[in-house]
């Protein structure tokens, strides 16, 4: 009993540490970051075309708020339609490619293929193919975010113990209730290890979807605002792009421990 | 009754080569009664467990079960593994259950069964625990729960004791054999300990490495319920004299003897 009782003991401490290494560090770094931009800016006046300082970036950000909110929720539903394609592409792929050696033969040179392909000497001639609209921005989105996640997803999918499999035969259990219990399941973990580097990646192939083919967006700012030697608000929009993909991240980060917490335990105990 | 006619078991590597893991093994195991594989690695015993299982097929020879050839697992096996590979996601209770879930079989009668067994092996009150809360030799003896939960007429262990350290071994023992004279069944017990081997078994079978075969069956004579007492009896010894003479000095063995 006295090693259950441990554990408990001691959680209330870990949480708050958690919190502490967590959110209060980074932040309190984040902001001292800013501090010594800002300084620097300040002290050997560096002219806002070249390095904007962070007061100069925030007050001509805000001086046309309304725009750049739109573009942030142009650049936003790119990305997440992007990802959400991304995940109903891997998945599938990933057990179809783990179903059998020769599927999985017959799928990677096309997987390797499209990763080879520089996506932003694609995105031109997509546009031209699928037209100027939202469908080429998430093809290309996809794609860059797509790959890492079925990699994962498929390890995943292979990671199952041999005796766990062994015991599904066994139990004379279905292909599918084997896939359904104990093969997706244990790939959680791996899924979502993907799922955090495809939501990263979807940001960044929104922006070259956005650099190639938009009216809209926050890569789209980024090249009309240069274009104009608007430095401060291309600033601004970077800002608010690696602030979306930090959130975005978490997000992915708060639902594994939410709905599979015994996924994020494994993990801190494997790594 | 499980039987093994003539079994012999060839597997073909990736490059080809032509491994004899099991080679004209001939066995006959009794209703309820224990008996255990023993030998060196490479000896085939758990390929030898695992054609019992159904899991695998002989090359050449029958293995059957009640006169029935064995062609597929069938559902009134429980199997233990070395490792306890309980599913980190679900509860013990679940854990337990999972094999009734796989095969479709659960019932209203399910849960009091599964919930009996823990009890059996001294998990009662655990039921809700995730498995990562549990200890090793705890793991382990849900796993066992795990492969009774169907009832299985046969219990196939696969150095289920192995990675346990050597005290929760001989306890991990001791309450295998407790279990077995509760809930009595053929039990086929492969393992790497001498003692444990005699000290559980009805019969020990001896194996010898590459290709793997029956060195020598022996007979267990020391009087049930056994503890680790029986370790001072002279049958004890004798026994487990016989299987490290023939274990340790294989070369002294006539292969012509094995077949028994």
């Amino acid at each position: 009993m006295s090693t259950q009782a441990a554990p408990l003991l001691e959680k209330p401490r870990k949480r708050s540490s958690a919190t502490l290494y967590e959110v209060v560090v980074p932040l309190l770094a984040t902001a001292a970051g800013f501090l010594v931009w800002e300084a620097i800016c300040k002290a050997f006046s560096v002219p806002a075309y070249l390095v904007p300082a962070p007061s100069e970036i925030l007050t001509e950000t805000l001086a046309i708020g309304p725009t750049v909110l739109g573009h942030s929720l142009a650049t936003l539903k790119t990305v997440l339609l992007g990802f959400i394609v991304s995940i109903l592409i891997s998945l599938p792929l990933a057990v179809l490619l783990t179903a059998s050696p020769a599927i999985a033969a017959a799928l990677y040179p096309f997987l390797v293929w499209t990763q080879s392909i520089p996506k932003v000497a694609l995105a031109p001639i997509l546009v031209v193919v699928l037209g100027s609209n939202e469908l080429p921005r998430i093809v290309i989105t996809v794609l860059v975010a797509f790959f890492p996640l079925v990699n994962s997803s498929a390890t995943g999918l292979m990671s199952v113990p041999p005796e766990l499999l062994e015991l599904s035969r066994a139990c004379r259990a279905s292909k599918w209730s084997e896939l359904w219990r104990i093969r997706l399941p244990y790939a959680i973990p791996f899924i979502f290890s993907g799922l955090k580097v495809a939501i990263s990646l979807a940001v960044v192939g929104a922006v070259v979807a956005e650099f190639v083919n938009a009216d809209a967006g926050l890569g789209f700012l980024i090249v009309t605002s240069t274009a104009f030697f608007k430095v401060p608000v291309a600033f601004g929009a970077l800002i608010i792009l690696s602030v979306m993909g930090v959130v975005l991240f978490q997000i992915v980060v708060i639902v594994e421990r939410v709905f599979f917490p015994w996924s994020t335990g494994n993990a801190m105990l494997a790594s | 009754m499980i039987s093994l006619n003539r079994v012999t078991r060839v597997f073909e590597s990736r490059d080809g080569d032509r491994i004899t893991a099991l080679e004209d093994v001939s066995l006959s195991i009794r209703d309820n009664e224990f008996v255990t594989l023993v030998g060196p690695s490479g000896c085939g015993k758990s390929t030898m467990l695992r054609i019992v299982a159904g899991l695998i097929l002989p090359t050449a020879g029958t293995a059957s079960i009640g006169g029935v050839p064995i062609t597929e697992p069938r559902s009134e096996t429980g199997i233990v593994f070395q490792a306890p590979t309980l599913l980190p996601w679900a509860s013990v209770m679940d854990n337990v259950l999972f094999p009734l879930r796989m095969m479709h079989k659960m019932d209203s009668t399910s849960i009091d069964k599964a919930a009996a067994l823990l009890k059996l092996v001294g998990l009662s009150g655990f039921e809700g625990k995730s498995p990562r809360e549990l200890s090793g030799g705890m793991q382990q003896r849900v796993a066992i729960c795990r492969a009774l939960v169907h009832e299985p007429d046969i219990l196939l262990m696969d150095e289920p004791f192995g990675a346990l350290d050597a005290l929760t071994r001989e306890e991990m023992t001791m309450e295998l054999l407790r279990i077995w004279g509760e809930r009595p069944k053929t039990v086929l017990f492969v393992t790497h300990s001498i003692t444990e081997a005699v000290v559980l078994a009805d019969r020990v079978v001896v194996m010898s490495p590459r290709p793997g075969r029956i060195a020598e069956i022996i007979e267990v004579k020391s009087s049930r319920p056994r503890s680790f007492h029986v370790e001072g009896d002279a049958d004890f010894h004798d026994a487990s004299r016989r299987i490290r003479a023939l274990i340790f000095g294989q070369k002294h063995v006539d292969p012509s003897r094995a077949a028994a």
